[in-house]
């Protein structure tokens, strides 16, 4: 559909329009490139593997050859927890400098020179990864043979350094990428740079926290296998579902809602986050509020324990009517909000529409 | 959230349907809304594909763009769509009372009062969900700036006569919308969300049928099963049983149906227009009928107290609009200046704090979150005794004493307040804790007594009472005045000068709206 066909026409005529929007957004004063001045490298090549080595190799040269580069749909590796995992951007720029930029294309506009900022942000989150892969690749062919140029005039709004310190020698990664969207209504392309120092750090460091593939596995049964058993034609899967599934429950998962909208597992980790009532499932930052409390029922159990024996003592200060020795300050907190809330609803000037036989005891008892 | 509502959700986890959040209903609902669910194009972001809308729930006008690449049958879409609406949001202009109101007479520079006119009612539009408050806002960017034929024959591609003053009014109702309680343009699911928890995230609750599905679970099934099946239950052929509400379509909705119905309309086939019709209707209905649903639902709850004076500030703001257009006014700039848009800003902040004034003494349920909070409190009073002012003509100063489970952030002096019956609020200062006597405290009354030497009757707490007393304010007021606009600061780009006129938006081949 046309979220392919924008992407096609922001890259129409060799690239000289895409790199035409990123150098007129630098305002750095060099010169406009020209017709015939942007290099477009082939990158194709057979396999994962190959086409990032062509992608690292088709970098090395445009960065030496001084002049500007654009990448289409290069192949990066990335290691994540051990093990490579291969991204592709949208495209990358080498700058006559032989700085690097990301360009990430989407189709949700800009209007008025605004953009849904929810997008934007998901856009910077995707586009600082790709920044991450090239910082590492950049550290990794740090040969010297390129970067002659940088720190040119080129540091103007755009003031990058060699931050992080992990460029190595050679290629210098930009933290500001080039956005590139449709114009208000039309399908015409407008670039904004956007920094991304901030999900890059956040990145970076849940990247550095994720504990080694190879450590979950030893954990996991002996034998334990998500293959599909692929038939031959390579797309129907013969391993039975239940199979599959058990598999994946030997697997711990730290199901939040936001998993809803960025993995496929979703729905099966929820299932199970509500099978076992983990509060988590309604929100992350419940696990935070409650403490040591991380089941719906405990919870509960906390809550309502609490307005019977509240109500009693009479006031919350005085939850020692229950059994507890020292009140934990968050069990404190939640029997004084369900005695509150009980106590309102009662007041109603109607009756709650779904009353719910274990509240209505404790209503009673309360006042 | 605050912990009364997680545990509102935790109770619905347990009951399997939500519960309440209030005890009242906390937005105005018309007798007569206008119902609008539209539906765009995958990939088109933006492009309109269909809608149903209406005021009437038995009989919606549904509205097609069988291509929706092709710009006159936007236009016509665009056109049927003012033809329904404009009616509708107009017919609220003439039926008007007379209000005073102070204004600063431009040549005294005085304080005088004129009387104005303000209208009686006001159109209201509902939608099913936030996005498409932001397609509202969309239509409306779009439309405003066109072009009829008859305000420039030269334009490439006239927009039909009353698609610009559309365009106006959407614009206004978008802008509205970010006013914190207002409630001329509402999503349905956060009128649901804000009177109801569900035993589901926020998250999950901006799918409407989800939502629902827990609001109001059918016989037999809990709120977590209905949720599940309107997410995800597909029929034989791959269909979602409850198509998304929009405005995005389903991709399997596109790819199989939709998709093959469009190649034959292309081909110029008999018969494909209605077979599209039929085709988006099937996805619209639902919507339409779960949007209704909710109406229902919110119309059970009895309003509260201060909603209609919220309700009467959207009436004032309709009726400014509708003076705008009157006076001939061009449409709203596409971007604000410094003024304005610090205006705007004050403003929904001045919005904000008196919303979560105004549903707390409403409601007992929202109050007991700021007793919560340590904002109010409320108890028995045990003890008054009478005191004075020593001024020549000394004034009442009651110590009024009472006994709480709150536990209210009070330092000596902090001013209290507390509602009176016929909307008046009454003030007192912080005297002090009762020694010796946990949970006991004393507040001295300085306002709501009236003038007199001694209060007038009921205007003082007696013992055995129960009262309650915010440390917010009831009417809190916006910030300083800002300057004009001719005396904007350089700091914020000076004064923005004569307003230049907007153009329309450049015609190109590819447009999507
Ligand atoms: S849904 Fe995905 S990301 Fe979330 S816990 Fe499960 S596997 Fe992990």
């Amino acid at each position: 559909m046309r979220g392919h066909s924008f992407e096609a026409r922001a890259k129409a005529d060799g690239g000289t329009e895409l790199v035409r929007l990123l150098h007129e957004r630098l305002r750095d004063g060099t010169p406009a490139p020209g017709p015939g001045s942007v290099d477009v490298p082939d990158l194709t090549a057979s396999g994962p593997e190959g086409r990032t080595a062509r992608t690292a190799l088709a970098l090395r040269e445009a960065t030496a050859a001084g002049r500007w580069a654009l990448l289409d749909h290069p192949l990066l590796a990335l290691p994540v927890s051990g093990t490579p995992a291969f991204l592709e951007p949208d495209a990358v720029v080498v700058h006559p400098d032989g700085s690097w930029t990301v360009v990430e294309i989407k189709s949700f506009p800009v209007i008025d020179g605004a953009a849904d900022p929810g997008k934007v942000g998901a856009a910077a989150r995707q586009a600082a990864v790709y920044v991450l892969a090239l910082e590492e690749l950049a550290a990794r062919t740090a040969g010297g043979d390129a970067g002659g140029g940088v720190g040119s005039g080129d540091d103007g709004d755009s003031g990058h350094g060699r931050d992080g310190g992990d460029s190595g020698g050679g290629a210098r990664v930009r933290h500001e990428i080039l956005l590139v969207c449709p114009k208000d209504f039309a399908n015409v392309p407008v670039a904004e740079l956007v920094d991304v120092r901030k999900p890059r750090a956040t990145t970076r460091r849940q990247l550095a926290r994720l504990a080694r593939v190879e450590d979950i596995a030893a954990a996991l049964p002996a034998g334990t296998t998500f293959d599909l058993r692929l038939a031959d034609d390579g797309r129907t899967a013969t391993r039975p579902a239940e199979e599959l599934a058990a598999a994946v429950e030997a697997v711990d998962a730290a199901y939040a809602p936001e998993c809803l909208a960025a993995c496929e597992l979703a729905f099966h980790c929820r299932a199970r986050a509500r099978a076992e009532g983990a509060v988590a499932a309604l929100g992350r930052g419940l696990r935070g509020e409650l403490g040591g409390l991380t089941t719906v029922e405990s919870v509960l159990a906390a809550a309502l324990d609490g307005t019977a024996g509240g109500a009693v003592g009479g006031g919350p200060a005085s939850p020692g009517a229950s059994a507890d020795a020292a009140p934990d300050p968050t069990v404190v907190a939640l029997r004084r909000a369900a005695a509150l809330r009980s106590e309102a609803l009662a007041l109603a000037p109607f009756p709650a529409p779904a009353p719910a036989p274990a509240l209505a005891g404790t209503e009673a008892a309360c006042r | 959230m605050s912990l009364i509502a997680t545990l509102a959700r935790m109770e619905a986890v347990r009951d399997g349907r939500a519960r309440p959040l209030t005890t009242v209903r906390h937005r105005h609902l018309a007798e007569r809304p206008l119902v609008f669910v539209p539906l765009t194009t995958a990939g088109e972001a933006g492009a309109p594909l269909g809608a149903l809308v209406g005021t009437e729930r038995e009989r919606p006008r549904l509205l097609a763009v069988p291509q929706p690449r092709d710009r006159d049958l936007r236009s016509a879409f665009l056109a049927e769509l003012a033809e329904e609406m404009l009616p509708y949001i107009e017919g609220f202009a003439e039926d008007v009372t007379a209000e005073e109101r102070k204004e600063t007479d431009p040549e005294t520079g005085k304080k005088v009062t004129v009387e104005v006119e303000l209208c009686a009612g006001a159109p209201q539009l509902l939608v099913p969900s936030a996005a498409g408050v932001a397609y509202v806002r969309l239509l409306g960017r779009s439309m405003r700036f066109r072009r009829t034929a008859e305000q420039d024959p030269e334009t490439p591609h006239p927009a039909p006569p009353r698609v610009p003053l559309l365009g106006r009014w959407l614009t206004h109702f978008g802008e509205r919308a970010r006013v914190p309680g207002s409630s001329l343009l509402l999503p349905v699911t956060q009128l649901l969300a804000r009177h109801w928890a569900t035993g589901q995230s926020t998250l999950e609750d901006q799918h409407l049928g989800a939502l629902l599905a827990w609001t109001d679970p059918p016989a037999g099934l809990t709120g977590a099963e209905a949720a599940l099946r309107a997410e995800l239950a597909r029929d034989a052929a791959g269909q979602l049983l409850h198509p998304p509400a929009g405005p995005a379509t389903d991709p399997a909705f596109d790819n199989k149906l939709l998709a093959p119905a469009t190649a034959r309309f292309d081909a110029g086939l008999p018969g494909a227009e209605q077979e599209i019709r039929e085709l988006l209707e099937s996805q619209l209905r639902p919507t339409w009928e779960a949007v209704w649903r909710g109406v229902d639902l919110l119309r059970a709850l009895p309003e509260g107290e201060r909603v209609g004076e919220r309700w009467k500030r959207d009436r004032w703001s309709y009726t400014a609009h509708r003076d705008r257009v009157r006076a001939g006014e061009p449409p709203q700039p596409r971007r604000d200046d410094a003024v304005t848009a610090a205006r705007k800003l004050a403003a929904r902040e001045t919005a904000q704090a008196q919303l979560d004034a105004q549903e707390a003494l409403d409601d007992p349920l929202v109050m007991a979150g700021r007793r919560l909070a340590g904002e109010a409190f409320a108890g028995e009073v045990t003890d008054v005794v009478m005191e004075y002012t020593e001024a020549k003509v000394p004034r009442p100063r009651p110590l009024v004493t009472l006994r709480t489970d709150d536990s209210p952030f009070l330092a000596d002096g902090v001013k209290v307040h507390r509602a009176l019956p016929g909307g008046k609020s009454q003030s007192a200062e912080f005297a002090g804790h009762v020694p010796g006597d946990p949970g006991a405290l004393t507040v001295r009354l300085t306002g709501g007594m009236g003038r007199g030497k001694v209060p007038e009757p009921g205007s003082v707490p007696e013992k055995g009472d129960r009262v309650c007393w915010t440390l917010f304010e009831h009417a809190p007021r916006g910030g300083p005045e800002l300057p004009d606009p001719d005396r904007t600061p350089w700091t914020h780009g000076g004064p923005p000068g004569e307003p230049a006129a907007e153009l329309p938006d450049p015609v190109t081949s590819e447009d999507l709206l």
